[in-house]
């Protein structure tokens, strides 16, 4: 067994993403002097972000004063903003709820945003490592997080060494930074860990979609911004699209449907393609071409599903922790500013991580949160009921005094036949990409196929029995990236796991209904390669 | 003796090139770069080739723009012992890039230069072999494989028929092929050391090289998009179809 490394600084930040570069860039301009480490598991830093975006700039502001004028790539002023309701063929405008104003906002590409903010984080001295991925955290004797445990690099997939086999090094730390994003596969551990999830309501997500397309001359409008609701979702399920236009002829197409939803058929990449056939979107697209793609989870939990944000020796930032706002569909702003919070308390108070959470929502984060808490959990109940129920709170300002309850999104799903499916009005489709396996192409997603499978599956005989009888193999349609699929074989019908597609989007770990799908790092530098989404 | 290992800054090869909308070229605005993987071989050897004691000291030297820095990290990361970045902006065609690097072996004196075969971005896979004629010495391409003995080195070249294995005195500019050697995964503490490792900075003009520009781009295109398949019921419906096309 070759030897592990040790690596010492006094904070180690898993994740280069806004949360955990705010968190850096903060550490080193309140003192110089503090060791700050930032890993990344990504083959560089930006290659899996993937947001909308559209960001409020003020943390920025506060954080790069003078970033103005030397702005990351793909950064243009929001314009005109509209928000529709559509049906298979129309749509209908609708008013814009507060929330989505977005005057003074700036369309970005966060995978970009977060390449820019890299080198000035360097400049302070922070040292990022992108290529290596946190696969354990280490805990010292008296059971505080010490820090963390790097992947091994070189295990072929039987769990063997191969001829370059390296083992990852331990990075300690004084305090540990998780700012894994949503779903974070630490962060999941340490929740149950330390039951940080207590006296909270359960986590909920979605999993959104994003194309960046290349579009003919003419038909872009730099700067506007459109959010959809309505078709191609049924009215129970929650879902909604957007489509944010960059210059050059660039525009994002995205649609995100709530990880709540309860038809066992549902299939959310299907619904992202029907979105972008509807006359409105198409006539935008056609003729021109995708120039990435990916998709990933999206924590939609808000205030009360937040967890305690700190723990012994370790703290959350950003959407590990859930940080983001969804009546605005936006996360980043709070996330960085999540953790500037994180930085501030930590550099005053020789980086304990306790009192945190207390300042954390106490801060303008916790506050916003708090004021919209009640309008996602109100769609539980179907369309139309959860929009009168966020006129009522965004009238309100949050006041009522209540807090509606969320529930897991794995327990939401009905059985094969119980569920009454909805009549589903889709367009046979011709625009790119055809399927999934297309999609992955502009994901760049690549990892070795001699690893260890990263998608761990507890019990593949349930795939077999239980779950194709109960709810018709949900993971071959929720995996946007066709990971799982049930194939027939002399050996008889099994799970496939093509573990190689992953985009590391956390879907399966998350809405699986027996809770028997893990997400684990896989070797560091895998997954998607990620241009400018 | 001194190993001098050529390296190239590249689109990284996970990345999906696009084409500029004007075909002056392809897009490299906000694209992963990292070094041309032939290259990544030839640094890799250097290394066996230096913990075999065959050789004592490794340079990596480049070509390229500042950012081009990141590349020599990287190959001081895996263990090289400094570096040279002779720094231009304008793209460089195999015949500067030769004369940069004959001009810095009659400097340096290596008992051997490696370098990739060629570089996935423009695969053009000249510079090795005008390196050699320009510095007047010999050349062994193609490399599976590399033996040095005293004052000559063993190479098994990748040819066409087979494998084809020569010798030749050394110094001698040596390029990599694919089958040479895997390389070594990159240490993270090897990283942070690699920050405080030297990196000479030079230019085209310091070092008294004329760039040379004898190719011109006319034109980027990318690969025709590939139609779709079609299926046929029948063998007389296939022929049919194979006539109509004109394949028949």
């Amino acid at each position: 067994m070759a030897e592990r490394d040790v690596m010492e600084y006094d904070a180690v930040i898993v994740g280069a993403g806004p949360a955990g570069l705010a968190t850096a860039i903060r550490l080193k301009q309140l003192n110089s002097d503090t060791e700050v480490c930032v890993i990344e598991k990504a083959s560089e830093v930006g290659a899996q972000i993937l947001a909308g975006a559209v960001i409020e700039p003020e943390p920025l502001d506060e954080l790069l004063p003078g970033w103005r004028d030397n702005p990351p790539n793909m950064c243009v002023p929001a314009g005109k903003d509209e928000f529709l309701f559509l049906g298979k063929s129309g749509a209908t405008r609708m008013p814009l709820p507060p929330q989505m104003h977005n005057r003074g906002n700036f369309i970005v590409s966060l995978g970009a945003v977060c390449k820019w903010l890299a080198p000035q984080a360097e400049e302070l001295g922070v040292e990022i490592y992108p290529g290596f991925a946190a696969a354990d955290t280490l805990f010292d004797d008296d059971g505080n997080v010490a820090g963390v445990r790097i992947g091994d690099m070189g295990v072929a997939r039987d769990g063997s060494e191969k001829s370059g086999y390296t083992p990852g090094v331990d990075i300690r730390a004084k305090v540990t930074v998780f700012a894994e994003g949503c779903r974070g596969s630490l962060t999941k551990q340490l929740i149950r860990r330390y039951e940080l999830d207590e006296g909270k309501s359960p986590q909920t997500y979605g999993i959104g979609f994003k194309e960046l397309w290349q579009v003919p001359d003419g038909r872009t409008e730099t700067g506007r911004i459109t959010h959809t609701i309505g078709w191609p979702v049924d009215r129970r399920t929650y879902g909604g699209g957007f489509v944010y236009h960059y210059d050059d002829n660039r525009v994002a197409v995205g649609y995100v449907v709530g990880l709540d939803y309860e038809d066992p058929n549902l299939f959310p990449f299907e619904l992202f393609q029907q979105f972008k056939h509807h006359p409105q979107i198409k006539r935008l697209l056609e003729g021109g071409k995708i120039l990435s793609s990916g998709a990933r989870a999206i924590v939609e939990g808000g205030w009360q599903a937040m967890p305690t944000m700190e723990m012994p020796g370790a703290l959350m930032v950003g959407d590990c922790g859930g940080t983001l706002n969804v009546p605005k569909i936006k996360g980043t702003h709070t996330a960085m500013r999540s953790g500037m919070i994180a930085a501030e308390h930590l550099a005053g108070d020789e980086l304990s991580p306790r009192g945190y959470d207390a300042k954390l929502r106490a801060s303008a984060v916790g506050r916003e949160l708090y004021q919209v808490r009640n309008i996602r959990p109100g769609f539980h109940k179907g369309l139309w009921r959860g929009l009168i129920n966020a006129a009522v709170e965004t009238v309100t300002g949050g006041r009522l005094p209540r807090t509606l309850e969320t529930r897991a999104d794995w327990s939401s799903l009905q059985k094969v036949g119980e569920y009454p499916a909805p009549e589903r009005d889709f367009y046979q489709r011709d625009l790119p990409p055809k399927d999934r396996l297309q999609s992955v192409y502009f994901a760049a997603t690549e990892h070795d196929e001699d690893q260890p499978v990263h998608l761990k599956v507890a019990d593949t005989d349930i795939c077999v029995s239980r779950c194709r009888e109960e709810y018709n193999n949900p993971c071959t349609r929720f995996c946007p990236a066709n990971v799982y699929e049930m194939v027939e074989d002399e050996q008889g019908l099994r799970l496939q796991i093509n573990a190689a597609n992953c985009v590391h989007c956390k879907t399966c770990d998350i809405k699986d209904p027996y809770e028997i799908i893990t997400w684990v790092t896989p070797e560091g530098g895998s997954g998607p390669n990620y241009q400018n989404l | 003796m001194k190993a001098m290992v050529c390296v190239k800054r590249v689109v990284d090869y996970n990345v999906r090139i696009q084409v500029k909308p004007d075909e002056s070229g392809v897009v490299t605005e906000g694209v992963k770069m990292s070094m041309n993987p032939f290259d990544e071989i030839a640094v890799e050897e250097a290394l066996r080739l230096k913990e075999a004691g065959k050789i004592d000291e490794i340079i990596a030297v480049t070509i390229g723009p500042q950012q081009a820095q990141e590349q020599l990290r990287t190959a001081l990361a895996m263990g090289a012992d400094r570096a040279i970045l002779v720094q231009t902006d304008e793209a460089v065609q195999p015949l500067t890039a030769a004369r940069v690097f004959a001009e810095l072996a009659g400097k340096e004196e290596p008992g051997v230069v490696l370098m990739g075969k060629q570089a996935i971005d423009d695969d053009q896979g000249q510079t090795g072999q005008m390196t050699a004629a320009l510095w007047q010495r010999p050349q062994a391409t193609f490399a599976s494989k590399v033996e040095i003995e005293g004052e000559s080195a063993k190479v098994t070249r990748e040819i066409d028929a087979g494998l084809e294995t020569i010798e030749v005195d050394l110094p001698a500019v040596i390029t990599t092929d694919l089958r040479l050697n895997e390389p070594r995964y990159v240490k993270l503490p090897d990283i942070m050391k690699a920050k405080k490792k030297t990196i000479d900075n030079t230019t085209v003009e310091e070092l008294g090289v004329e760039a040379a520009k004898p190719l011109k781009v006319t034109r980027t295109a990318p690969p025709p998009a590939r139609q779709g398949g079609k299926k046929v019921e029948s063998v007389q419906e296939l022929v049919s179809e194979l006539k109509n096309k004109g394949l028949i």
